[in-house]
């Protein structure tokens, strides 16, 4: 049966109900994830090289992270009743949307607090030396202590250790959860999987170690600090994101893989589409550009010695290829499953508006609001070598 | 739902077996009053207090207006229990789009927007299967396909609307409760809980949900609820010229549902395979039919 040609979509699935905004949400919490894993591999795993930008990490994880719930609430056809999200949730189905509101919550706090603790010493310090508003800021955010003895700050480091600790299951949980969002739903064939979190999972990985490349490289390069740039950090870097990025492809085909070897009647549909309005975005793009050549690259990175300019231009050069991989991957999910009629006759398109509310330009807002964000941020948590650096 | 099922059953016991409270109890009463006054008036407030909490903690679902209806669905009793279930007669269906008009009027469906619709299929010698159902059918099948090349073996109108499953994919993965299943089985939206998040939409097999432009929220087809619960039967069915949607009570032997139910007329469901266990039946629709 060519289904392509017949075209028959039930009605109401004439166009995607699930729109450019969750593809957003999704990519989001992702970077967050991915980011956050740096941080934690220096502060949890001891990781040294990757020491001096563990705290940018962080603070870069939380700046995606406030923004993460911005698309969802935009797409809710009733934005004021967000919070019955968390004051009525179904835990009797149960809703895998439910608990999302919980793990997010969760996970603000950890990172939050494994922030202020990560530069409590620091802000202590900070407090004595400022006036005005900073000064009060920081009396807030040191919740009221002036501690500086040594004690206090190992103490700190135990702390922090075990917020990144916690931090890490709970990043994989948000974000696999993400993932079971759509792996659940046994109606869309393109989405049921239980591989569909791991995917999630690892993609997200690979989205944030590169965007922290990229942000790392881009902040250096316009504050006319490229010299501070550590090689052996970048190459760490770019090994991760090499590591990560294979598990995530690796598990993306074997999804696919598994689905095509099944021949079911879905995969017919599936297939289909893919072959059909999925073409330039799921093969052309996804796979062909923004995966292949990618790897190839990073392989190269990873595995040749390789002089510092040329890795600091590969590495923002795959990462951005990267990052731009993750939001295709994204967008082949959400909006993929949902062109993919149920009547398992058809296909129905979706391109996103330019002005519409849940369209281009307000997309464009959100991915600029963190960088805003991020800006805002470094005014309160400098991001680089501290002073205080040498009383350690 | 055990809260709505609670709060629901509150309601039916308070409306039909509360009986006049007996006189030993006031006595029970007098007496508690007289050993403990300041305790009563305590526990008074308290419940109160706590009656007033339930004013501000949010419930899961409200309920129709016209719960206490003439024609009471929702009954304790289990011998009373109704089991409702709907059959399409796929033989019997003309595709004349009169239930689809007379849906959207009963119940305010946003044009564009379907809560039931109508779908032509036509297979040619080759086995070939096409389907369309433009405007959902609503307006008949005057014109005939005149892009099919082959010789027509078979054509018949498939009825869709929804399935109100025993297990309903809705009502699991609804994030706020606002969808929930009735004591007597109606899979149904509180508009006043929705948030509109689309889940619902994304997880029903069928593709019978849909965001009301109007109303902003989750909207389907309720086997017209409130209707049945006066005693009426859906609108759609009794704007059915051929009797082609059939609806009733499979526990009451009399009626046309429970006759096919039990006979040897062969029943399908759509999407079995899901999982979901409709409650809407097919007569007659081929394996084609999805």
């Amino acid at each position: 049966m060519d289904a392509q040609v017949l075209n028959y979509v039930f009605p109401n699935d004439m166009h995607p109900h699930w729109t450019l905004m969750i593809v957003l949400y999704t990519y989001l919490t992702g970077l967050v994830e991915g980011a956050f894993i740096v941080s934690a591999l220096s502060y949890v795993f001891g990781f040294k090289s990757l020491q001096p930008i563990a705290r940018f990490s962080l603070v870069l994880a939380f700046s995606w992270l406030v923004v993460v719930t911005v698309p969802l609430i935009i797409h809710l056809g009733q934005p004021t009743r967000a919070p019955w999200m968390l004051l009525t949730p179904n835990y009797d189905g149960p809703s895998m949307m439910a608990g999302f509101g919980y793990i997010y919550l969760i996970y603000t706090l950890v990172i939050l607090f494994q922030i202020l603790f990560v530069y409590r010493y620091e802000m202590v310090l900070f407090k004595a030396t400022s006036s005005g508003i900073k000064h009060h800021i920081y009396s807030i955010l040191t919740l009221g202590t002036n501690d500086r003895s040594k004690e206090g700050r190992q103490i700190d480091t135990k702390v922090i250790w075990l917020f990144g600790a916690l931090g890490i299951p709970t990043a994989s949980l948000l974000h696999g959860y993400v993932g079971f969002i759509f792996g659940g739903v046994k109606a869309v064939e393109w989405w049921f999987t239980p591989l569909m979190p791991i995917v999630f999972s690892f993609s997200a990985a690979v989205s944030g170690i590169a965007g922290v490349i990229v942000t790392y490289i881009m902040i250096k390069l316009f504050t006319k600090r490229v010299y501070e740039i550590k090689t052996e950090t970048l190459k760490t870097l770019i090994k991760l994101l090499w590591t990560f990025f294979i598990f995530a492809f690796f598990f993306e085909m074997l999804e696919l893989g598994v689905h095509a070897y099944s021949v079911t009647e879905n995969w017919h549909h599936v297939k289909a589409a893919l072959e059909g309005p999925m073409q330039w975005s799921f093969w052309t793009m996804q796979i062909k550009v923004l995966s292949i050549i990618p790897f190839f690259i990073l392989m190269w990175l990873s595995l040749r010695t390789i002089g510092r300019i040329a890795l600091m231009f590969w590495g923002v050069v795959v990462s951005i290829m990267l990052l731009m991989q993750v939001f295709f991957m994204r967008w082949n999910v959400v909006v993929g499953g949902q062109i993919m009629g149920k009547s398992g006759r058809g296909f129905t398109e979706y391109f996103p508006e330019w002005f519409d509310k849940e369209g281009i330009l307000v997309a464009g807002l959100i991915l600029i609001a963190p960088i805003v964000i991020l800006w805002l941020l470094s005014k309160i948590f400098p991001f680089w070598e501290s002073t205080t650096e040498g009383e350690r | 739902m055990t809260t709505m099922n609670d709060f629901m059953r509150k309601l039916i016991v308070s409306d039909d077996t509360i009986a006049p409270k007996e006189p030993q109890y006031r006595h029970i009463e007098q007496e508690m009053i007289d050993r403990d006054r300041r305790g009563f008036i305590d526990k008074i407030m308290s419940g109160a207090l706590g009656g007033s909490l339930m004013l501000v903690v949010p419930m899961h679902s409200e309920l129709f207006g016209e719960l206490l209806s003439e024609e009471p669905t929702i009954s304790l009793d289990e011998s009373k229990k109704k089991q409702y279930c709907f059959i399409v007669d796929v033989t019997g269906c003309i595709g004349c789009g009169a239930c689809c008009v007379a849906d959207r009027k009963e119940n305010n469906v946003p044009e564009g927007q379907y809560r039931t619709w109508v779908e032509r299929y036509v297979i040619d010698m080759l086995g070939e299967v096409y389907v369309d159902s433009p405007n959902g059918g609503e307006d008949g099948y005057s014109e005939s396909r005149d892009d099919i090349t082959n010789e027509i073996k078979d054509s018949y109108f498939v009825p869709k609307l929804c399935n109100m499953c025993d297990e309903p994919s809705c009502v699991q993965v609804c994030p706020v409760g606002a969808t929930f299943k009735s004591p007597d089985g109606f899979v149904l939206v509180d508009n006043t809980h929705c948030v509109a998040c689309s889940y619902c939409v994304q997880a029903c097999p069928y593709g019978v949900r849909f965001i009301n432009e109007q109303t902003k929220t989750a909207d389907k087809c309720t086997w017209c609820y409130h209707r049945v619960r006066k005693g009426k039967e859906p609108a759609c069915v009794a704007a059915c010229p051929t009797g082609a949607r059939k609806f009733g009570d499979l526990n009451d032997p009399e009626s046309e549902v429970a006759k096919i139910y039990h006979s040897k007329a062969l029943l399908s469901v759509l999407k079995k395979e899901q999982g979901n266990d409709p409650r809407l039946y097919y007569i007659g629709a081929g394996q084609e039919v999805i």
